[in-house]
């Protein structure tokens, strides 16, 4: 693993700033290897979000800047490459939240992700059937505008649109949140065997570190905008302290206080 | 799975369809038989430069959700150039001239949506009054523009294609309604074509249309120049067809606002609002006249109509803001698919 080429997406020492003024990460570190799901966790405003949009070179349209570190997306300085040129490279994005194009059809939003990437006829049309594979409740709506169908299929259609892109890095912020424990586990499901089935690398935000935990290889812990501890997911999920603080004292072994010393 | 083409996902609407067609065979064949001068002069040639402008205002507003306040500015732009280009290129077919003056308007527009980029909504609005502002000093203070008229005000040339004149009421109304025919159905195709989800995609949530590779920047100038084009040619048809003279009081902030109300009571984001909205504005003075002239005899003089005519239209605006903000083209809508299942129920 220790290997320069398997290295998918790079992130070193970044710090960014909001406005001007508010300092939103100050020192995060973080890699992730080519068919890898890597697991990003930490509370409301660790700055989880942020990272991911530096991640996609997004912090300018929402008034932030980075102002230290770099983040290399497969050779390419992300600091420097347009959003849509990072989408066609391969990392594509599911904003936190699930925002659809309301207006437009199920249909006409998965085929907005292909033509992002530039897809042809004959590609969009095999990728549609293959997001409709991967989620079949799709296809009964597929012709309704994404502004009435339920939280859980909007979060297909994100996801699905992304996917329309044929990322090599999907990037997903929060893809549970506000979603019933059925369709995350499905969510989830579907992800989990695109990384097995085809080898898609995975970076997930996610508050809930217990699904996290289940489905990543690796994770990475933010704290006040910081990486503070990076490992295997086997080894978080046995690390006392990480249960204590993420998981909650009853997710686990009983909290370290009432073990003897 | 996915047969049909994904690209032409036009719901089903024969009768859509077939009402345009019935429309069109109307407005060129049976509308000019038996049409009067008045029609065509006070209300038809209006009718059709508002709805042109107004549709040209929605691909911007409605479609990419970007507001403008300076509508009357590009029709002044697509106006003035027309009348500059027949002036000193006088061997120019009228149809080229028009396609230059759009572009000319697409231009000043492109360059009037470079704002965009950083701001939205009222700021935005703001920025294009800035040009509303600027259009209009530069129209009064460069006489060259107007060919040195002291007054601004300078006569348009004649309607002339290929031999053809077009310079009475009736051919003027012709030669507008084949303007609007041709430009309705480019915008048509637009509005369908990847560009034109790419405008809606922008408008619904921006940063999503960013992660999924939409070039919002260029997207953004292009809707205000598709749109600068499409409004500029509306100049060019009221100065020409309309009005038959050139001055910039005739594209003052005014015009700018009847063409955004258009647009919001016809329906944002709607084709065929631009038309319901200019109906509506064309018409409503007209009725509003004959009901007061009826009901109040001659105390109703042309200055009460003025004020009669605004508050009725402001309140107008606010009862379709609060009741239907999709417009009169969502209430059409709702009244024709009504109808439709009392002739066929169950289907």
């Amino acid at each position: 693993m220790t290997d320069h080429n398997d290295v998918l997406l790079r992130v070193e020492a970044l710090e960014a700033v909001y406005g001007g003024a508010v300092q939103a990460l100050s020192g995060v570190d973080l890699t992730v290897r080519r068919a890898e799901i890597v697991a990003l966790v930490g509370a409301n405003g660790a700055g989880k979000t942020t990272l991911l949009r530096a991640i996609s070179n997004l912090l300018p349209a929402t008034r932030g800047q980075v102002t230290a570190g770099r983040i290399t997306y497969d050779g390419r300085d992300v600091g420097r490459t347009r959003t849509d040129a990072l989408v066609r490279a391969g990392l594509v994005g599911v904003l936190e939240g699930r925002h659809c194009f309301r207006a437009l059809t199920v249909e006409e939003n998965l085929i907005a992700g292909g033509l992002g990437r530039g897809s042809g006829r004959a590609d969009l049309r095999a990728d549609l059937e293959q997001v409709y594979a991967l989620f079949p409740r799709l296809t009964q709506k597929r012709r309704l505008p994404a502004g009435l169908v339920s939280g859980g299929e909007q979060q297909m259609v994100a996801i699905g649109r992304a996917l329309m892109g044929r990322p090599r890095l999907l990037v997903l912020d929060e893809p549970s949140m506000g979603l019933s424990p059925k369709v995350t586990a499905e969510i989830y499901r579907v992800l989990a065997d695109l990384n097995r089935r085809q080898g898609l690398t995975l970076l997930i935000a996610e508050q809930s570190v217990t699904l996290a935990l289940r489905h990543a290889h690796r994770s990475v812990v933010l704290e006040n905008g910081r990486s503070v501890l990076e490992g295997g997911a086997e080894t978080l999920r046995s690390r006392d302290d990480i249960k204590q603080y993420y998981l909650g004292p009853r997710a686990g072994a009983p909290a370290p206080e009432r073990q003897p010393a | 799975m996915a047969t049909a083409l994904p690209l032409d996902l036009a719901r089903p609407r024969r009768t859509g369809a077939a009402g345009i067609l019935l429309l069109l065979a109307l407005a060129y064949g049976l509308v000019p038989l038996l049409g009067t001068g008045y029609l065509f002069e006070a209300i038809l040639t209006p009718f059709l430069a508002l709805a042109l402008a107004g549709l040209g205002l929605n691909l911007l507003t409605g479609y990419a959700g970007l507001l403008s306040l300076g509508s009357a500015a590009f029709m002044a732009v697509g106006a003035y150039a027309a009348f500059n280009l027949s002036l000193r290129l006088p061997g120019l077919p009228l149809p080229a001239t028009i396609l230059l003056a759009g572009l000319v308007a697409a231009a000043v527009g492109a360059v009037a949506g470079l704002p965009a980029l950083r701001l939205r909504g009222f700021y935005l609005a703001v920025s294009t009054l800035a040009v509303q502002f600027f259009v209009a000093w530069a129209l009064n203070r460069i006489g060259w523009l107007s060919n040195d008229s002291p007054s601004g005000i300078v006569a348009a040339p004649r309607l002339e294609v290929a031999g053809l004149s077009f310079d009475d009421a009736r051919g003027r109304y012709l030669f507008s309604l084949t303007v609007v025919a041709v430009l309705t159905f480019l915008a048509w195709r637009l509005v369908r074509s990847p560009t034109g989800r790419n405008l809606v995609a922008i408008r619904d949530h921006e940063t999503a249309a960013r992660i999924v590779g939409v070039k919002v920047a260029r997207t953004k100038l292009l809707a205000f120049a598709l749109s600068s084009f499409i409004v500029g040619i509306a100049g060019v048809l009221w100065a020409f067809a309309y009005l038959r003279t050139v001055e910039p009081a005739g594209f003052n902030l005014d015009r700018s606002f009847q063409i955004l109300f258009i647009v919001i009571i016809g329906g944002l984001g709607t084709l065929r609002g631009a038309f319901l909205g200019a109906g509506f504005i064309v018409v409503l003075p007209l009725v509003l006249s004959r009901l007061g002239a009826a009901a109040l005899g001659d105390g109703f003089d042309s200055g009460t109509l003025e004020m009669v005519q605004r508050i009725v239209l402001g309140a107008l605006i606010v009862a379709v803001l609060i009741r239907e903000p999709a417009g009169l083209a969502a209430l059409l809508d709702r009244a024709l698919n009504h109808a439709l299942r009392r002739v066929r129920p169950r289907s």
